[in-house]
């Protein structure tokens, strides 16, 4: 035991000396979540819209006058003819164009179906995305308070739903994704290379030969990882909550405990890093494309799993983080216990399994 | 006056599948020794010494190294062995004194016994300015000294050198045999692997592998005799035509 703690000393001395590894224990998962939680949202906030209304009438102006006293939208121009559309979005200031058929209201009443043709700059297919999802929202909005008490639906917009996170907000969406990455990257990176790194210095070789036993020496490696990937945790979710004000609805025990799964699951994967590369670099490249890119853009971080292609959506079924990011988004914005999550869990635990057991057998090959 | 013997090995034999890189070899080393292990690069000298030192297990022959088994007692080997590679492994990003202190942990000294054995392995080495200096920041000679010590901190029955020398001074490899002359007066056995002849001289017995096989094994002075040359590196040479 006294062994051991010489070891994990030794380990953060590692650490706390190595500024570039220090910067992305912690720099990285700050600078990260703020990023991600300020800069890149799909929030949108005060967006330029040109109007098109060819019937003028009330049900119109109410709906005209609840998308501009939206926060999201500012109106900047009243379009007259359908010709100006064009030259409106070619200046590039305006975003989208809501264009009102002929005899709104009359429609609406008469045939219990009027026509809004919302018209958005696609070059930023994202932002248009929300500019529609937003406008379709108010229009519900507003159909809802039209219907109160009366019989007759009478419909404009298809429906859409938006549960958990109904202001949209996109940092919500992204806290989970970016604890994801962080764990994985500090967990599997940062081990697999301080791992190789003992082997390009040839000191493992001087570990393996003294009294220590190889899986102490792993294990040693990795504690001091374990306990900082569960600081970072922390620091993650202490800063979505007071920061961006992200309620947790979830048990933060259940939180805690499925994170230091997947950190065991990452750490097995780094491991097994270790064990395939024989230089610091190998391993870096080995973690940033076999486990980074995939995380980014097969785990439903980014792009939703449902919408992927049928192969990749096949794919992303091995990555643990798909898992890890199911498990969290369930705890943190749906609050769910066990009972929803416990077969991702087990999937988790396997693939953790499975890593141990290939990087034990992969480590007694080389010693041999 | 026999000593006793402290590695034994009979017919030891390592392959990578068509490759047999240590070829049955045979020899014995005495306690107090200084035995050279020679050989060019890829004779397998360095997969001989792994399976000695008990990171690597033979395909077949018996060994035994400080009275363990190569097979079954690693674990008692390992407590009884020190070792140097050829990289002096210390490390850089840890001072003189944390680098002292963390090789004498992981061999189980209690912390009073590295208290001491630091104070005196620091002041035998002239290094008391830069006790508290990153290893990292120190020329290469001392880095090998200070490897070599570390590697005598839990007084172990024999080291292993794996070309200890490598990339070093003349005049600092002097002082290397001197330290080494030091130790193996003071009834430490010392197994070392060289490619430089002349420090073959500095040893009491050296056996020279070519292709897996020990081709010559006896004291430097014989050996000179038995090929009739000057020098070691002339035995070697002539060793390395007659195998062509």
């Amino acid at each position: 035991m006294k062994r051991f703690i010489g070891f994990i000393k030794k380990e953060f001395y590692h650490i706390f000396r190595d500024k570039r590894s220090l910067f992305i224990l912690f720099g990285m998962p700050i600078a990260q979540i703020l990023l991600f939680g300020f800069a890149i949202t799909n929030e949108i906030n005060n967006v330029d819209i040109a109007i098109l209304d060819h019937s003028k009438d009330a049900t119109t102006e109410e709906i005209i006058n609840k998308i501009s006293a939206s926060k999201y939208f500012t109106i900047k121009q009243i379009i007259v003819r359908e010709a100006d559309i064009e030259a409106a979005f070619k200046k590039g200031k305006i975003k989208a164009v809501l264009n009102f058929e002929k005899d709104f209201s009359k429609n609406l009443i008469k045939e219990k179906k009027a026509t809004i043709q919302i018209i958005t700059d696609a070059t930023d297919p994202n932002t248009a995305n929300s500019i529609t999802n937003y406008i379709n929202a108010i229009l519900q909005n507003y159909q809802q308070s039209k219907n109160k008490g009366i019989q007759i639906d009478y419909q404009i917009v298809p429906q859409t739903r938006m549960v958990y996170n109904p202001e949209l907000k996109g940092v919500f969406m992204f806290v989970p994704g970016v604890m994801t990455i962080i764990l994985m990257l500090v967990s599997a990176m940062m081990t697999s290379i301080s791992i190789t790194r003992e082997k390009e210095l040839g000191t493992m070789e001087i570990l393996l030969v003294s009294p220590l036993k190889p899986f102490q020496v792993i294990i040693g490696k990795v504690v001091p990882y374990i306990f900082l990937s569960v600081v970072n945790a922390s620091v993650i979710v202490l800063l979505s909550i007071f920061i961006f004000k992200m309620p947790v609805v979830g048990s933060l025990f259940l939180l805690g405990a499925e994170s230091v799964l997947f950190i065991i699951t990452s750490l097995a994967l780094g491991i097994l890093i270790s064990t395939i590369a024989e230089t610091q670099q190998a391993a870096m490249m080995i973690s940033l494309m076999g486990l980074m890119l995939p995380v980014i853009l097969l785990s439903g971080f980014i792009f939703p799993v449902s919408s992927m292609p049928i192969p990749l959506q096949i794919i992303s079924n091995i990555i643990p983080a798909k898992w890890f990011i199911i498990i969290i988004k369930g705890i943190m914005l749906k609050g769910v216990g066990v009972t929803y999550v416990w077969k991702e869990t087990v999937i988790l635990i396997g693939m953790t399994l499975f890593f141990i057991g290939l990087s034990v057998k992969k480590y007694k090959i080389r010693l041999e | 006056m026999k000593k006793e013997n402290v590695i034994e090995a009979n017919q030891l034999t390592k392959t990578f599948g068509d490759f047999t890189a240590v070829n049955a070899i045979s020899f014995e080393v005495k306690k107090g020794e200084i035995f050279g292990f020679l050989g060019a690069n890829g004779a397998g000298k360095t997969t001989a010494m792994k399976m000695l030192i008990g990171i690597s297990k033979p395909s077949s022959g018996t060994a035994k190294v400080a009275g363990f088994d190569v097979y079954s007692q690693t674990e008692s080997i390992k407590k009884n062995i020190g070792y140097m590679s050829q990289k002096f492994a210390l490390y850089d990003d840890l001072t003189v004194k944390e680098n002292i202190t963390f090789f004498g942990g992981i061999y189980g000294l209690s912390r009073k016994k590295i208290k001491e054995k630091r104070t005196q392995l620091i002041s035998e080495l002239g290094l008391e300015n830069i006790s508290n200096k990153l290893v990292g920041s120190l020329p290469l000679g001392w880095k090998q000294k200070l490897s070599f010590s570390v590697s005598l901190l839990h007084e172990p029955k024999i080291v292993f050198l794996d070309e200890p020398t490598g990339g070093v001074d003349p005049i600092t490899r002097r002082h290397f045999w001197e330290m080494i002359y030091k130790a193996a007066h003071q009834g430490t056995t010392i197994f070392v692997t060289t490619h430089y002849m002349d420090e073959a001289e500095y040893c009491d017995r050296v056996s020279i592998m070519v292709e897996g096989k020990i081709e010559a094994l006896d004291t430097p002075k014989k050996l000179k005799e038995q090929f009739k040359v000057e020098s070691m590196n002339d035995v070697f040479l002539k060793l390395a035509r007659n195998i062509e």
